[in-house]
């Protein structure tokens, strides 16, 4: 189990005090202290770990959000942002002594800009809905996480949220040119714009992917692109992963950057189909689903370039998309493989380490071995094209110690991933998931410079306690001192 | 180079030589692969740090699309490599020799910590957006690492990102990754005509917001409005033929040889090497005809559509660059060693930021040990 914080005593003991100050920065209802309410607030998509918040608050304006972060400098108060609360990592997971301030009420698009292909968004719209917005005039947002349908661009910002797209498009951080970040001292500051890079150091590139540690975010400034002309998709089975993972390497070779390659293994293969039955091969141990956008004279020549790779590296079966809708229905049976495998087992637990793709078939049998010695099944989805591996372990939460054997298992795929040359973690983030782990990745020096960064943001350590960086703390829930490995050898630093 | 004469030659060997240096020597010190940028900034009063012995690549899989190698491993060399697999690097590190009136070698470490990026950047992203981890050593002395060696990686705070553009003031970098890209099979550019700058950048966010998927779109009064394309051939040509059609507007195209001349030589802006004072400015690229307009420069380029002015002048007139700004950023890249000593040639962060850069400064270089006041 990962430990929450301890909560601190003397903000607890002033909760009353710290609502009524909070009623008389935002309008009153925007407030929420009733236990019922708060419940809604207690956890993320990382649902095994739940905590109620001392209140939540829910700003209007970059004034009000400014005038929060100024108060809680003040008086000592923690503060956890929150987008729409899909964090896999447990990023917006509150603390107990901590005021939740939530962007949900920042929901306007300010500004579509063709002349300068950019879009300007408050911090709480959706991802999808920027791709909508411009979808009229062909435009669309290239990140699509999986989530896009609810989740934020300022939790996509804090994220630097991925996507099947991002092999030729690129995450988040190479598609927004600005945000208004409101610093932990109520300080609102713009960095980037309209315009690309930074004169001088360049803190939105630092921003983008902090996890809330350093500000809050109230506005983003996305770049747009122009939808391409033509998407194809191919569906291409093999009999082993080896011929996979080898086909995937040499369309990279052939200088191909499909749009999207993603790999599944035989068990995702079953559990999607089962699902949503659009007609995977069943007989094969790896699907791949390559799709190839651009001009369609192209899409064409490369659907044949790709095929023809994929005959030579043994494919037993393929098919190429002949319409829309079969495009569509290629891609629905990988969209769905997490709820798929939610049909197959009472609770799954879905990991997201990178690692060089030539480890990937000695990465697959080692969870294989893990798999049966850990007594727990898992199937495997991989952005193949980007060598980011989403294994998703089944267990049963009521089966006792079935949580923490999964969460083992969880951690040694991803300190293989480590030792393989890879990380932990490709686009979910680190949050409260990974955090203990991150000693496995960075050295004692390497962390202190990271915590040296943070404290340049937040010198008082009030941002999001308890996440991505290993903390020394008192652990709430054993009750017992626990100290992480290495985080004795920076004594200098305050805890976090 | 500041005034102080180097006692004896810093050239360490390796990156533990390297933190013992950083660690133990007396005065502050200016990083240096080839000292191909060493004239863009203020004049600093620093000992010489001679990184080439910090050179070679380390791994390179053109499958993985990755590559790593010691910082200060020429660019050629790297670039050289990337060709043999039919590979480059996306953001197109541009060429200042000729503008700067220095020998063509730079190094790979030296384009990231200056995040040089040519015409490409507009749809490629600059060298920030390619690097992908490195190791370093602080100004504490403390060598570390950052980042990661696979193309996907959030694992952490992205420090290749703050390094990238830092020009070596938060620390020395002694071994890099980076993202790698295939390169295309063929390329042409089109050559459009344009009467003024406005319709050129009229002109350039068609091409760019079409789906012809063009690279780059720069334009230079003297040839006028030109747009690249690169790919697979067969779609190049399918391309070319539809971008001529939405712009109805006739133009010649050039051959791969002639465009790749034309991009080396505009991403360099060497049409520039003869003017003593040129500044590299950022803006939104629908600002450009009204900054044009304000800045009265003797010559100019554009390039990203209209998001980068060149801007060239017989003189330095500081005031006038940074007062045609209502966004964006300018950076002095050429002037005179006496006239960088009065200004700074890189834009103040807004006193809302200072704070913070302070302290990032601080938390990288306590002591102020590494390029002091370049950036100021």
């Amino acid at each position: 189990m990962i430990c929450l914080p301890e909560p601190d005593a003397g903000i607890l003991a002033r909760r009353e005090r710290i609502v009524t100050a909070l009623r008389a920065l935002v309008a009153p209802g925007n407030v929420i202290d009733e236990a019922l309410r708060l419940k809604a607030y207690e956890t993320d998509a990382l649902t095994a770990y739940r905590q109620v918040p001392l209140a939540v608050v829910l700003p209007e304006s970059t004034a009000e959000v400014a005038a929060i972060l100024r108060y809680a400098h003040r008086e000592g108060v923690n503060v956890v942002p929150r987008g729409a609360g899909t964090s896999l990592s447990g990023g917006a997971i509150p603390a107990a002594d901590a005021i939740v301030v939530g962007v949900g009420k920042f929901n306007r698009i300010l500004d579509i800009d063709y002349a300068n292909r950019c879009v300007v968004a408050q911090s709480g719209v959706t991802n999808l809905a920027i791709s909508h917005a411009v979808g009229e005039c062909g435009f669309y947002y290239a990140p699509d996480p999986s989530s896009q349908i609810a989740c934020t661009i300022g939790g996509n910002v804090a994220e630097n949220s991925g996507g099947v797209h991002c092999l030729k498009y690129g995450l988040t951080t190479n598609n927004v040119l600005g945000v208004e970040l409101v610093c932990p001292d109520g300080e609102v500051v713009r960095l980037g714009g309209k315009h690309l890079d930074s004169g001088h150091y360049d803190l939105l590139g630092l921003t983008v992917g902090s996890e809330g540690l350093i500000g809050i975010v109230t506005e983003v400034t996305v770049r747009i692109l122009k939808r391409p002309q033509t998407a194809r998709a191919l569906l291409i089975g093999f009999p082993s992963v080896e011929t996979a993972a080898e086909t995937v390497a040499a369309i990279i070779a052939a200088g191909i950057v499909p749009a999207g390659m993603e790999m599944m293994d035989r068990p995702a293969i079953h559990a999607a189909e089962a699902f949503v039955q659009v007609g995977y091969p069943l007989d094969v141990e790896a699907l791949l689903i390559i799709e190839l956008d651009g001009p369609a004279v192209e899409v064409d020549l490369l659907i044949e370039r790709v095929s023809a790779i994929a005959r030579a590296h043994s494919a037993v079966s393929s098919r190429a998309s002949a319409n829309e809708a079969e495009r569509l229905a290629f891609w629905a049976g990988r969209k769905a493989a997490f709820p798929a495998v939610g049909r197959l087992s009472p609770d799954y637990y879905c990991m997201d380490g990178t690692i060089p793709r030539r480890e990937l078939p000695k990465v697959l049998r080692a969870i294989g071995a893990m798999s049966k010695r850990f007594g727990l099944r898992v199937a495997n989805v991989f952005h193949a094209g980007d060598g980011n591996l989403h294994p998703l372990i089944m267990y049963d939460a009521n089966v006792p110690e079935e949580l923490e054997k999964a969460e083992q298992f969880g951690q040694e795929i991803l300190k293989l991933c480590v030792d393989v040359g890879g990380v932990l973690t490709g686009e979910h983030g680190v949050g409260l998931e990974k955090r203990d782990l991150m000693t496995y990745q960075f050295a004692a020096d390497d962390l202190e410079l990271q915590h040296r960064v943070k404290h340049a943001f937040d010198p008082n350590v009030r941002f999001n306690p308890g996440k991505v960086y290993p903390a020394l703390r008192r652990c709430a829930e054993q009750g017992r001192e626990h100290v992480h490995a290495g985080a004795e050898r920076f004594p200098e630093l305050p805890r976090f | 180079m500041g005034a102080g004469v180097a006692t004896s030659r810093l050239a360490p060997r390796d990156a533990a030589e390297l933190a013992e240096i950083v660690r133990a020597h007396p005065r502050p010190l200016e990083p240096l692969g080839f000292g191909s940028k060493r004239s863009i900034g203020r004049p600093i009063d620093a000992d010489p740090l001679d990184l080439s012995a910090l050179d070679g690549i380390l791994a390179y899989e053109p499958d993985e699309l990755v590559v790593t190698a010691r910082a200060a491993t020429p660019l050629a060399v790297v670039e050289t490599a990337l060709a043999a697999h039919g590979q480059r690097l996306a953001f197109e590190p541009p060429d200042y020799g000729p503008l700067l009136g220095v020998a063509p070698m730079q190094t790979l470490g030296g384009v990231l910590a200056a995040n040089l990026a040519g015409s490409r950047r507009v749809t490629a992203g600059a060298a920030r957006d390619h690097f992908l981890g490195f190791e370093a050593v602080s100004g504490h002395g403390k060598r570390f690492k950052a980042g990661g060696k696979v193309v996907k990686n959030v694992t952490g705070y992205d420090l290749p990102k703050l390094v990238a553009g830092s020009w070596g003031t938060l620390a020395v970098l002694t071994e890099v990754t980076l993202r790698v890209a295939p390169a295309p099979e063929t390329e042409t550019t089109l050559i459009v005509e344009s009467e003024t700058p406005a319709r050129a950048v009229e002109l350039m966010a068609q091409a760019l917001g079409s789906s012809c998927d063009v690279s780059s779109a720069a334009f230079d009064p003297r040839q006028g409005v030109a747009l690249r394309l690169e790919g697979f051939t067969a779609s190049v040509d399918a391309r070319a033929a539809a971008l001529s059609t939405l712009l109805d507007a006739g133009g010649t195209a050039l051959e791969p040889p002639e465009s790749r001349a034309f991009w080396a030589r505009h991403g360099g802006a060497h049409a520039l090497a003869d003017w003593p004072v040129v500044w590299r400015i950022s803006i939104p690229p629908s600002h450009a005809p009204r900054v044009l307009a304000s800045l009265a420069a003797e010559r100019y380029l554009l390039d990203w559509g209209g998001g980068l002015i060149w801007a060239a002048y017989g003189r330095l007139d500081v005031a006038r660059v940074r007062g045609a700004l209502r966004a964006g950023h300018a950076t002095l890249v050429k002037a005179p060693a006496s006239a960088r000593r009065e200004t700074c040639s890189f834009p103040p962060p807004p006193a809302s930021l200072a704070a913070v850069h302070a302290r990032i400064k601080l938390a990288f270089d306590p002591d102020n040990r590494l390029n002091p006041g370049k950036l100021d």
